[in-house]
């Protein structure tokens, strides 16, 4: 461990984990490699892409363009944890209409994009099909053409598509 | 792309910060939501000694209150704060309405407006906003608290009047009831504008947005409106005292071009000219 | 997880399978497979694109925190850890210039971003800290950085080769009489297009993870691929280990698009270091890096010429390409221009056609297939030029294809083109007229012409494109007469186990499009069993030793067939032992709905999920029979398939600024008969967006120095959901007769169609103007000065 290692203590899905790390390691980094949610992953290096977006005290955030320093004292919610954030035993029912919208083909944007999309309805309730568009603009997605994202954000929020 | 190592120091007040940054000079850095700074730092572009983290401090550093025909907003709080405040709804709408224009959503949830000005980026939507707001910059350093008037605080390409030692804690706007439009052209809508034009007629401003090395009011457009010109032809002058850059997007004579079509959308669409 | 339908066979809309692992982040790609005391790579890439290596200086970085060791080419060559370089599978001609293309570029480095050493640290940010600290000296030789400059060849791209042209390829069987049908032409148009290189950018970077028992022996590759199988032939044939001692596992990948389908220097070096040192080797590339450590797509100059007679009916085509390859032939460079060679008539019928093909080396990132793979480029080059010559004509751009299309636009089946291939089946008017109607065409010209006699700053375009295209890669006899050197069959074994349930094991590679749920339902129907007693095996070469993986939109038409077929064997198998145990002759067993029974004795009847056991346990067998219900079939189809389709696409363009809004988008397809239409629809809506994408925002920008310059997603305008529309599909059904299954593929149909109907909507957009091309990407300074010179003059 580097002679500049920082103890820090990160909550996350209702977990507390004790860290040692580099003041420099980006949040994604330690939740992959050190805590081992391997869930969140990452697309590229510039903040573009959404790939790593996890939830900071219930808002979407890009964790690769946070420090892990920066989220001490802060609530995560990974993908792996978002479940056990609804009363129900089975998924989000975000998570459950990606599926059923076929909102997803190779997944690797999915959980960036589920948890963006979980943050997006909480912050704008009354979106409609433009504006959830515009609300998964910081997510990219190489595979689904966005047609059946955009229909699973409208459809977990009550909207038909 | 990782940044390079440094120290951090996680500030618990205005105070802390402050001695912090007298203590490393120009090898610290100071970091509010890290919107700017950890890019840049990945690219190892910036790679301060010390980050001295300041984007947990709350209190009047973070937050909308308006008194006295005075929006005071601390330099700490948040763009999807700005954007979501019934406050500046009210007294000072197109700030909440170009906060809401910025990145993406999760950019807006961790970026902050002092951390936007700082960084005093051609490019960004928030500091040509206090511009043509006719805004005013508090900042503290070691010999106390001073204002800086938007006009005066940009000064070249990511450079400010700030110095190393200093810290922006809150812009002052006048509370604002006229006209005010705010045009940016990009080709996602992610993206930071290719131009961008603000318009708000209280203040009697026009700024710019990527059209050259800071970002800038066009003073060209102002002094025709405020000579009662049409929106056509003041909006002919937009790109006059601008030296806009060139880059994939486009070039600067595409740029100006687009500052001229703006700025008389703007102007129209604010029913100033 | 609530799956609904649990009799949900071919043709139903059954919900993924795969989704499960992916919604909730179980699903573990490269990157999150770790083994302890793993060393990580740090490639030190060239910064200069062509030059010779003067020195590297290691030592700072050698003397780093946490750094093993740093490895130069030239000591990794001395180091004999390979023993040929990367390989090239289609040497398209027998005097193909291929220069050797090492892992590590010994002394002359040939693009930037080719690896010139290794840095091997035990972390991710070690090796990260070290490739900043080795310093490296070149001395400069001149880049050729574009198609124009190879083509002119002065200055070349490999010293040695003293030329940059890799080689010639033609179907030109009458050039003369080519000519004399553009001599007697009463209409012909003249067209140069570029397809602008692109990069593919797959959401997951390619990564790789290689892990070997020193004592065993053998080595286990984990990599970002869509090609595992291919992957251990290349990677034994390239390091010398020996084939039998490597395993190559594709776990979860990200996406592949033609990107991930290389044999890749990181691969080799992974495999290679990992089997000498000893220790897990791994890389997982950044985004910026990927520009120049993943081949790029397109890349060409096409020039097309139409000839027809007064009324618009063709008759000659002529097409000449100048294809870059990049600095080396990787996989299947120098094939991907000739995928299209066949398809530059597009889906019309025309006397005389000739095709030429040049390919040249540039001092870029290597070309290699991109989603579609030279199609797209055959069918924006057609699909443009049909518009370009309605216009010449004077009839409208439905009119111009209704007058040409293959048969008059009625169905066919096995109709030879003029390349000498036979399209399997088609049917081209119906998915004209359907989209054109769904799209409701009249309409929108009506309101066109209502904005264009208003004077209004937005104006309107609608576009269309009519693609044929070839895929199911295919024939081995067909790919063997093409110079490509493996085959093109799939391999599939169906195994019905003891408990009743079914193992298909699959020579196809997933990375996004569903496997698993498709073959469950190829299984589902044949078998009569649920698609959830149904597992999928692939991926890995110890699981599936057999395969030809995934890519050219083949999995279904070839793999999933080969499924099917296994299937039916299977279900023959236990034919023979439901008979054995009615005392009945196989002939007089049928089988339906998943059971066995008598003729006309429906009582007597037995599940073939029951014979699982007997099968097993083989106590009571007809004689000679071998326990067990498992068989396997290799498939190689007398055929390619040649799915088709129209798309309408409508933009509007702001004409002050010159942007432009991609806002509808319509699709009707043929893909034959569809496995399950749910991931259909998703193939085509996620191949129209990248192809819009091609249209309106992506290209790799090099500078004069072939330096790219906007390798980030920052600057590479992969667009959102914010740029693009909602897509409306619809389907026709022409079976085809390559396979009994009669099923094409449609991974790449999206993305070969849309590029065309974008620009011919941009152009329609813009015809007032007298404009009648632009190129690609149209952005919006290109649209603007395109209006703006129209006009004859600044803004
Ligand atoms: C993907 C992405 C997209 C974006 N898109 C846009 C866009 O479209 N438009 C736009 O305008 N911006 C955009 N941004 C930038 C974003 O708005 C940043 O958040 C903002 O510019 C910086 O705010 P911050 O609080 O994150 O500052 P930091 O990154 O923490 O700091 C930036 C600079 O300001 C200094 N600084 C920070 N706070 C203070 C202070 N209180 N006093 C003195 N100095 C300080 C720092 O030392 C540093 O030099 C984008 C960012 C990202 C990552
Ligand atoms: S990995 Fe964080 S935005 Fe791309
Ligand atoms: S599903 Fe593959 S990137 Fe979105």
């Amino acid at each position: 461990m580097p002679a500049n290692a920082v103890r820090i203590r990160l909550s996350v899905n209702g977990r507390s984990h004790d860290l040692e790390v580099e003041p420099r390691t980006l949040l994604v980094h330690a939740l992959r490699d050190e805590i081992g949610l391997t869930g969140t992953n990452i697309g590229c290096d510039s903040s573009s892409c959404g790939a790593c977006t996890i939830l900071v005290d219930g808002q979407s955030a890009k964790s690769c363009t946070m420090l892990a320093v920066q989220a001490e004292g802060c609530d995560i919610t990974t993908i792996e944890g978002l479940a056990d954030t609804t009363d129900g035993d089975g998924l989000h029912p975000m998570q459950q209409a990606f599926h059923e919208c076929h909102g997803l083909q190779c997944g690797y944007c999915t959980p960036g994009m589920i948890l963006a999309s979980v943050s997006l309805l909480e912050e704008y309730p009354d979106l409609d099909e433009p504006g959830v568009r515009v609300g998964l603009e910081g997510n990219l997605c190489r595979c689904t053409g966005y047609h059946n994202i955009v229909k699973a954000v409208l459809s977990a929020a009550g909207k038909e598509a | 792309m990782i940044p390079a190592a440094f120290d951090y120091v996680r500030a618990g007040s205005v105070e802390e910060a402050l001695a912090a940054l007298a203590e490393h000079g120009d090898d610290a850095k100071l970091m509010a939501g890290g919107h700017s700074l950890i890019p840049l730092m990945r690219y190892r572009l910036v790679t301060p000694g010390v980050v001295v983290d300041v984007g947990n401090l709350n209190g009047d550093l973070r937050g909308i209150s308006v008194a006295d025909g005075t929006v005071r907003v601390g330099a700490l709080t948040r763009h999807s704060e700005l954007e979501h405040s019934a406050e500046l709804a009210d007294a000072c709408p197109m700030l909440a309405h170009v906060a809401s224009m910025v990145g993406d959503p999760a950019v807006r949830h961790r970026g902050t407006l002092g951390g936007s000005l700082a960084h005093a980026d051609p490019a960004s939507d928030l500091p040509a906003a206090v511009l043509a707001l006719g805004a005013t910059l508090v900042a503290r350093g070691p010999g106390g608290e001073r204002e800086i008037a938007a006009a005066d605080f940009f000064t070249g390409f990511l450079e400010s009047v700030l110095a190393d030692d200093e810290m922006l804690t809150e812009i002052r706007l006048p509370v604002s009831g006229g006209g005010w439009n705010y045009q940016k052209f990009n080709r996602r809508a992610q993206d930071w504008a290719i131009v961008g034009v603000a318009v708000a007629e209280n203040a009697k401003g026009v700024s710019l947005v990527n059209m050259g090395s800071t970002p800038m009011r066009a003073t060209a457009v102002e002094q025709a409106v405020a000579a009662g010109a049409s929106a056509v032809d003041a909006a002919a002058l937009a790109a006059d005292n601008a030296s806009p850059p060139s880059d994939l997007n486009g070039d600067a004579e595409y740029r100006g071009h687009l500052a001229r079509v703006l700025t008389e959308r703007a102007l129209k669409a604010a029913g100033i000219a | 997880m609530t799956i609904t339908d649990d009799t949900a066979g071919i043709g139903s809309r059954m919900l993924r399978k795969e989704d499960g692992a992916l919604v909730t982040g179980e699903a573990k790609f490269v990157d999150d497979i770790h083994s302890p005391g793993e060393l990580w790579m740090g490639m030190v890439r060239s910064t200069a694109a062509h030059a010779r290596i003067v020195s590297i200086d290691v030592s700072a970085a050698q003397d780093m925190p946490g750094v093993e060791a740093v490895h130069t080419g030239a000591e990794l060559a001395a180091m004999e850890l390979w023993v040929a370089p990367l390989p090239c599978a289609w040497p398209v001609t027998d005097d193909m210039a291929n220069p050797p293309h090492w892992p590590v570029a010994p002394e002359t480095v040939h693009h930037v971003g080719e690896i010139v050493a290794v840095v091997l640290a035990d972390s991710r940010y070690a090796a990260a800290d070290a490739v900043e600290h080795v310093i490296v000296e070149y001395e400069s030789l001149a880049a050729v950085a574009s198609i124009d400059q190879a083509v002119a060849d002065t200055e070349h791209a490999h010293t040695d080769l003293g030329t940059n042209k890799a080689y010639t390829w033609a179907i030109d069987e009458d050039p003369e009489g080519t000519q004399a049908a553009f001599d007697a032409a009463a209409h012909s148009v003249v067209c140069r297009f570029e397809q602008q290189r692109l990069i593919p950018a797959a959401m997951e970077p390619r990564g790789v993870l290689a892990l070997p028992s020193p004592m065993g022996g053998d080595v286990t590759l984990y990599s970002a691929s869509q090609v595992p199988h291919i992957l251990k032939v290349m990677a034994a044939a390239t390091t010398g280990i020996p084939e039998q001692k490597i395993r190559v596992v594709a776990p979860a990948v990200g996406g592949g698009f033609g990107a991930k389908l290389n044999i890749n220097p990181d691969e080799i070096l992974a495999i290679s270091l990992a089997n000498r040192l000893g220790r897990p080797v791994r890389w997982t590339e950044s985004r910026t890096e990927a520009a120049g450590s993943t081949h790029q797509g397109r890349g060409q100059t096409q020039h097309i010429e139409l000839a027809s007679d007064s009324d618009g009916r063709l008759t000659a085509i002529r097409v000449k390409l100048d294809a870059d390859m990049g600095a080396y032939m990787m996989l299947i460079t120098p094939g991907v221009p000739l995928l299209g060679s066949f398809l530059y008539h597009g889906v019309y019928e025309t006397p005389k056609f000739s095709f030429t093909c040049e390919g040249w080396f540039t001092n870029r990132t290597p070309t290699d297939a991109y989603r579609g793979a030279g199609r797209p480029e055959a069918s924006y080059a057609i699909e443009r030029a049909m518009d370009m010559l309605s216009y010449e004509v004077g009839i409208s751009p439905e009119e111009i294809r209704r007058r040409n299309y293959i048969n008059g636009g009625e169905p066919f089946e096995m109709w030879e083109n003029p390349a000498g291939i036979f399209f399997d089946s088609g049917h081209y008017l119906p998915t004209l007229d359907r989209a054109l109607d769904m799209a409701d065409v009249a309409g929108l010209r009506a309101e066109q012409q209502r904005r264009r006699d208003a004077g209004e700053v937005k104006q309107l375009g609608i576009g269309m494109c009519t693609y044929v295209e070839i895929c199911g890669l295919a024939p081995s006899r067909a790919l063997g007469g093409l110079k490509y050197a493996a085959g093109g069959w799939e391999h599939a074994t169906v195994r019905l186990l003891p408990t009743g349930k079914v193992e298909v094991v699959s020579g196809s590679t997933p990375h996004g499009q569903g496997h698993e749920t498709s073959w469950s339902q190829i299984i589902a129907t044949k078998m009569g069993i649920s698609p959830h007693d149904v597992t999928v095996l692939h991926s890995d070469t110890a699981i599936s030793p057999l395969g030809l993986d995934t890519y050219g939109s083949r999995s279904l038409a070839v793999g999933g067939v080969a499924i099917s077929m296994a299937a039916e064997k299977v279900i023959e198998k236990a034919r023979l032992i439901a008979a054995h145990q009615f005392e009945a002759a196989p002939e007089d067993v049928e089988f339906e709905a998943g059971s066995f029974s008598v003729a006309g004795t429906p009582s007597k009847s037995v599940h073939i999920q029951e014979l699982g056991f007997v099968a097993f346990a083989a106590h009571d067998l007809p004689d000679g029979l071998e326990p067990n219900l498992q068989e396997q079939v290799s498939f190689d189809p007398p055929n390619f398939a040649f799915p088709f389709g129209t798309h309408v696409a409508v933009v509007e363009i702001d004409e002050d600024t010159g942007g432009v809004d991609l806002i509808g988008y319509f699709a009707v397809d043929d893909c034959g008969n569809q496995v399950n239409p749910l991931i259909v629809e998703g193939q085509v809506h996620g191949g129209v967006v990248q192809g819009a994408a091609q249209a309106l925002y992506e290209v790799a920008v090099y500078d004069d120095q072939a330096n790219i310059a906007n390798p980030s997603l920052m600057d590479y305008l992969v667009p959102s959901a914010a740029e693009m529309p909602s897509i409306t599909t619809d389907f026709t059904c022409t079976p085809s007769t390559t396979n009994p299954l009669g099923v094409k593929g449609v991974g790449e149909a999206g993305t070969i169609g849309s590029a065309a109907a974008v620009i011919n909507a941009v152009v329609d957009a813009l015809r007032p103007h007298g404009i009648t091309d632009i190129d690609m990407p149209a952005t919006p300074m290109r649209v603007r000065r395109a209006i703006e010179a129209a006009r004859g003059g600044a803004s």
